[in-house]
């Protein structure tokens, strides 16, 4: 079974929100909902199906689903990391095609911002987990796992700090036209490798922002979608995957886009050339590099080159990319930045993006996200979608 | 010599038990398959390479390669993360010390060392320039 044209997004919000300190997390991800239902048209009487993960309190989607008072007949809770919304859409596409819901709500929030959350700081991410006992010794946080892979594209591929640097410029482009966006401050080239290394070679403008927010979205059957009034976003692909450490044959290379990429265009039945405008997941600059090349926008290796001289800027280069700012300068929510990826994409899509990054004549769009940790172990979930 | 990270014990189970008992003896062992004849890590019951469940810990060279390593600067002590390259094969994920943080290197051969953990947690291997 495909999900091509099986479901539709019809409710995307992005809470406004970068700093929550009067909020709880459970009232965020209400919120979110209820913008996401309001752009939708829908109330929360129509939703029969609920999506979130790890970020969402309480055990699975139990809690949450009970705090919004939710009657529901398909309930999913996969936690893939800061990707798992990217899979949730395709698998309540997946829902919606089998029968089991017709109006699915995701959502996301956390107040990292407000609880001192810092990248740089190693953190137990399961304690029972098989691989805790042999790796948080060493002090692994976030920005050295995802820095160890940006060493090795250096030392395979020749891959340079200020070829990463233009991933960071190109986001503080279209950062300068969001108003919610945390860094609004075009950078250049470099300032990004003049900011101090926090992990070498990654230096702090690789980084993305820590964030308070949130996001949702509805995810509706054809017939739903057309009887609302917004424009229809049409799910045509999707693909997941997880890359590990291979028993010990570890590559840090490449992503599990090399495996979710191929899937979702298969299904989409598009080729990279196609696709007018991505959402990449950009905790750090290094992820979009290799996302880049793993989803065959250009050759494993040539990332750098192909990321040069503003070529992710709307308007100016081939691949305009996370036209809010993204991670680098716009919103991470609760770490994760997956929900964000796609929401930008539907408003790109919807002709509802800023004017000064909208892209013209926006028919197809793909979304990506990594989950957990690039260095160690990710979950990986690409999205097409197209305008109808 | 610059003050050095206090490393954080680790949570053995009965999996893993010997890996740690031998390290308070000072030696490395790594689990390997007699099905496939590779070795892997980290060390587990069933091998991550063929599936078999006829593995067994052997002596490792305690001898490898950095495969990638970053120094984390934004830390109260310094200190960096590696991938080591086994002269067995796998590579795990460690820490390279008693190194020059400005110059250390893929490709530098190094060797295993060891360095007691926090609360009498069993020592916990490291590398340092062979």
């Amino acid at each position: 079974m495909s999900i091509k044209g099986k479901a539709y997004i019809a409710g995307a919000f992005e809470h406004p929100t970068r700093l929550a300190k009067d909020k709880s997390v459970a009232q965020l991800h209400a919120e979110s909902a209820l913008g996401a239902l309001r752009d939708a048209g829908l109330t929360r009487s129509d939703v029969d199906g609920y999506f979130c993960a790890g970020d969402a309190p309480g055990l699975g989607p139990l809690a949450m689903a009970d705090y919004m008072n939710l009657t529901l007949r398909h309930l999913d809770s996969t936690d893939v990391g800061g990707c798992s919304y990217l899979a949730h859409v395709a698998h309540a596409a997946e829902a919606i095609a089998a029968g089991k819901c017709s109006v699915a709500l995701i959502t996301l929030a956390g107040r990292p911002r407000s609880e001192g959350h810092s990248g740089a700081v190693p953190r137990v991410r399961g304690a029972d987990a098989p691989d805790t006992q042999w790796e948080f010794p060493t002090g692994i946080a976030t920005v050295n796992a995802y820095a160890m892979c940006a060493a090795r594209h250096m030392y395979e591929f020749g891959t340079t700090s200020e070829q990463l640097a233009w991933i960071k410029v190109a986001a503080s482009h279209h950062a300068q036209h969001n108003p919610h966006a945390m860094l609004r401050d075009v950078v250049t080239v470099e300032q990004v490798v003049e900011s101090p290394l926090i992990a070498t070679p990654l230096h702090r403008m690789d980084c993305c922002v820590v964030s308070d927010g949130g996001g949702a979205l509805i995810v509706t059957s054809p017939e739903i979608a057309r009887s609302l009034k917004r424009p229809l976003v049409k799910v045509i692909g999707a693909g997941e995957s997880m890359k590990g450490q291979m028993g010990g044959a570890v590559d840090l290379t490449y992503s599990a886009a090399v495996r979710s990429g191929p899937a979702a265009f298969a299904e989409a039945g598009v080729k990279p050339y196609d696709i007018k405008y991505a959402s990449i997941y950009d905790s750090f600059t290094i992820t979009v590099l290799m996302q880049l090349e793993d989803l065959g926008f250009c050759e494993k290796g040539q990332g750098g080159k192909f990321v040069s001289d503003g070529n992710l800027i709307s308007g100016v280069g081939k691949l305009p990319f996370n036209t809010d700012g993204g991670g680098l300068c716009n919103n991470h929510p609760a770490n994760r930045g997956g929900i964000t990826k796609v929401i930008e994409a539907v408003r790109q899509l919807r002709g509802e993006a800023h004017p000064a990054v909208q892209v013209k004549n926006c028919d197809v769009a793909l979304a990506h996200g990594t989950g957990g940790l690039l260095g160690s172990r990710h979950g990986g979930a690409t999205l097409i979608m197209e305008r109808e | 010599m610059a003050k050095e990270r206090s490393i954080p014990a680790p949570l053995t189970n009965p999996e893993t038990e010997p890996f740690w008992a031998a390290a308070r003896e000072g030696r490395f062992l790594i689990r390997a398959c007699t099905d496939c004849g590779k070795a892997h890590w980290y060390p587990r019951a069933i091998c991550p390479h063929c599936f078999s469940d006829k593995t067994e810990w052997k002596e490792g060279s305690g001898r490898g390669t950095i495969y990638s390593v970053s120094v984390m600067k934004r830390a109260p002590e310094v200190y960096a993360v590696a991938y080591v390259t086994l002269e067995e094969g796998p590579t795990m994920m460690t820490n390279i010390v008693d190194c020059d943080f400005d110059t250390v290197a893929i490709g530098q051969k190094v060797t295993v060392t060891w360095r007691p953990t926090k609360d009498d947690g069993p020592p916990y291997p490291q590398f340092k320039p062979a």
